[in-house]
């Protein structure tokens, strides 16, 4: 068993300033009606290893480039494998990139979910919609880190049934034993015979000792807001809350200063952050 | 450091023409279109001899100072950013291979006469931000390394200088090749040169001068002094704190109400860093280049993320420029993003004054603070 290094230190090097590298479509999966899997592979021989939680900047040709989270496996390092929503002209672009397509890649960048915290503790990855893809790559760690873990639960809540992402892996997670999903949508379908309600609602049920638990929230910002605020007032240390925060990124690497909140350049020093870094500056307006 | 010496006036054409010699590009202060600027300089007279800024909150208006001296002036409106990070860049052309071939960098020998040690602490600045982190922007580096760097110690400050208050002047402590202090007393005019590098120590040897006479030293730190005493703004030192106290002061909106969100500060603020990327075509698509330019927070689409832009009202963008500037970017990049210059005072047009937006902060402050009490 490998444990993935969750250090950006000791994962790959990171690759220099502004040049992206080369990398081709090798399979591409449409997820929902707007989001769609990339799995791309290098063209130059290195192939981009990552800790999980770290970003990349994938740039379309004569488009653009834009931050996406790496949503793969951290042990198959051959293959990057990233979630993207058509939200704008770049990630549309990604979207419709065919097999065989080449694409600009830098990175990995950013800071990596802390998982070495979960190590003998009950692990809890709440994810809100499109947040499942940043998570994901930390349920992969986990689940070749089960002995290593006290549990693995995961707690999903998206719009409605058919926005639910991953939905076939989710299902063989959830039958895994000692393995819990717990998945709420905000509008039930007709067919719908799960769980209506924030994910918020759903965190304090599934916790199972909040003292020894370490959580990894990713989703819309409110949500993270509600979710961390949760599971502090059941009792998870606030310092095993771990956020993956998004703001818009030019550079990546600290030089272009969009990203920043607070005192914080989302880029270099998160996106994953301690619930305590972010807590206070998550609710003011329009920071 | 090897002794100062004191050179003639004349003695600026004979360190242009070894400076030339060595094959440096010389800019220097040029005053052009009514507004100093940085520019080519081939002699001593092209430099804005006897004129100096009326600056105000709003205004920078060049009239005849009271002597003929070379340096009595303060600022050119952009300092060095411009030089070391342009404005705009190609970063690298690609096709639809997605091979990058990297812009060469354009970095000549540069050197630049006159620089304020305010304009030194901004090189600093930006570097600490371009090569301190993670990851160094050579493009920053080559063009910074190819600079030498004589500064001009201030004997007289505009009326929007604070950095005596900043700890960034007006005298150079360190940071340069050559340092200038520009003596006129008593009908005798003359320039006390400093080295403060090998290049510089080597440069300052032809000079025609003579070893520099202690009274000449106590005469230009003098005159540092009554400049830092002259200076009639300041920012104090608790404005860390004080900004980070006020995210949701209603003072933000009383500043929007004057804010133009047009960037101008942005623009001659020489340690604002924030830039954007784009791609520009050719018409057949064939190939891409990729630009780096400037940006500023004071637009709207400087913080846009799918959905809107996260700063959507002048107050936020008003308050995260100057919350960023006097406060996070201790956290970023352990120092202040000021240095004192006072450009964005003179050159925002309808006058807003960083040192007045901090001090009518903290006085709302100690107001509230009263009523407390009182309650």
């Amino acid at each position: 068993m490998t444990l993935i290094a969750a250090d950006p230190a000791t994962a790959a090097a990171p690759d220099t300033g502004m040049l992206p590298r080369p990398f081709e479509v090798r399979a591409r999966r449409r997820e929902l009606a707007d989001c769609v899997t990339l799995e791309m592979a290098a063209l130059d021989g290195r192939p981009l290893g990552f800790a999980p939680g770290q970003f990349t900047m994938l740039y379309v040709h004569g488009v653009g480039e834009i931050a996406i989270s790496i949503s793969g496996n951290p042990a198959e390092a051959d293959t990057l494998v990233q979630t993207i929503r058509a939200v704008g002209a770049v990630s549309r672009a990604l979207c419709e990139l065919p097999e065989g397509q080449r694409l600009g890649v830098r990175g990995p960048l950013g800071k990596a979910w802390p998982v070495e915290r979960a190590l003998g503790k009950h692990l809890m990855v709440v994810a809100g919609g499109l947040g499942l893809a940043p998570t994901r790559p930390v349920i992969y760690w986990a689940l070749a880190n089960r002995d290593r873990l006290k549990s693995l639960d995961i707690v999903y809540g998206t719009r409605s049934p058919d926005q639910i992402l991953y939905p076939q892996q989710l299902l063989g997670w959830s039958s895994a034993e000692g393995l819990r999903v717990g998945i709420t949508v905000d509008r039930a379908s007709e067919d719908w015979t799960g769980r209506v309600g924030v994910v918020t609602d759903l965190v304090p049920s599934m916790l199972r000792d909040p003292a020894e638990t370490v959580a990894m929230v990713c989703g819309p910002e409110i949500m993270m807001r509600f979710a961390a605020q949760g599971l502090a007032a059941a009792g998870v240390p606030q310092d095993d809350i771990h956020l993956s925060l998004e703001r818009n990124m030019k550079c990546g690497i600290g030089w272009c200063g969009h990203c920043q909140l607070g005192p914080h350049l989302i880029c270099r020093d998160g996106p994953v952050f301690p619930y305590p870094a972010v807590r206070d500056l998550m609710t003011v307006w329009e920071l | 450091m090897d002794p100062a010496v004191v050179i003639p006036p004349q003695g600026l054409d004979d360190l242009i023409g070894i400076l030339d010699a060595q094959g440096y590009e010389v800019l220097g202060v040029r005053e052009t279109d009514g507004a100093l600027e940085l520019g080519p300089v081939t002699a001593a007279a092209d430099l804005p001899r006897g004129r100096i800024e009326a600056a105000e909150a709003g205004s920078v208006r060049l009239v005849d100072g009271p002597r003929a001296a070379f340096f009595d002036h303060t600022l050119p409106m952009q300092g060095l950013k411009r030089v070391v990070y342009p404005a705009q860049e190609r970063l690298y052309t690609t096709g639809p291979d997605l091979v990058a071939a990297e812009e060469p960098v354009e970095a000549p020998p540069r050197a630049i006469l006159g620089v304020r040690p305010c304009d030194l602490a901004a090189l600093d600045t930006l570097t600490a931000v371009f090569e301190g982190g993670p990851f160094v922007d050579t493009r920053f580096r080559q063009r910074r390394e190819a600079l030498l760097l004589i500064a001009v110690n201030c004997m007289r400050p505009a009326a929007t200088c604070f950095c005596a208050s900043m700890d960034s002047g007006p005298r150079a402590e360190r940071g340069f090749d050559l340092a200038i202090d520009e003596l006129i007393q008593a009908g005798r005019h003359v320039l006390v040169v400093t080295a403060g590098s090998a290049r510089g120590q080597e440069i300052l040897e032809q000079l025609p001068g003579e070893p520099a006479e202690e009274a000449d030293l106590r005469a230009a730190r003098e005159g540092s002094r009554a400049c830092a005493e002259a200076q009639q703004r300041r920012l104090d030192e608790g404005v860390e704190g004080l900004l980070k106290r006020s995210y949701d002061h209603p003072h933000w909106a009383a500043v929007a109400e004057r804010c133009l969100s047009c960037a101008n500060c942005t623009l001659v603020c020489p340690t604002c860093f924030c830039g954007t990327v784009e791609d520009r075509s050719s018409l057949d698509g064939a190939e891409a280049e990729r630009w780096r330019r400037w940006d500023s927070c004071f637009t709207l689409d400087f913080s846009y993320l799918h959905g809107g832009a996260v700063r959507g009202e002048t107050a936020s963008r008003y308050r995260q420029w100057i919350t960023h500037k006097l406060a996070h970017w201790h956290d970023q990049f352990g120092r202040s993003g000021c240095v004192g210059c006072g450009r964005c005072i003179g050159w925002c047009p309808v006058g807003i004054d960083i040192t007045a937006e901090a001090a009518a902060l903290a006085a709302s402050e100690g107001r509230s603070e009263l009523s407390g009490e009182e309650i």
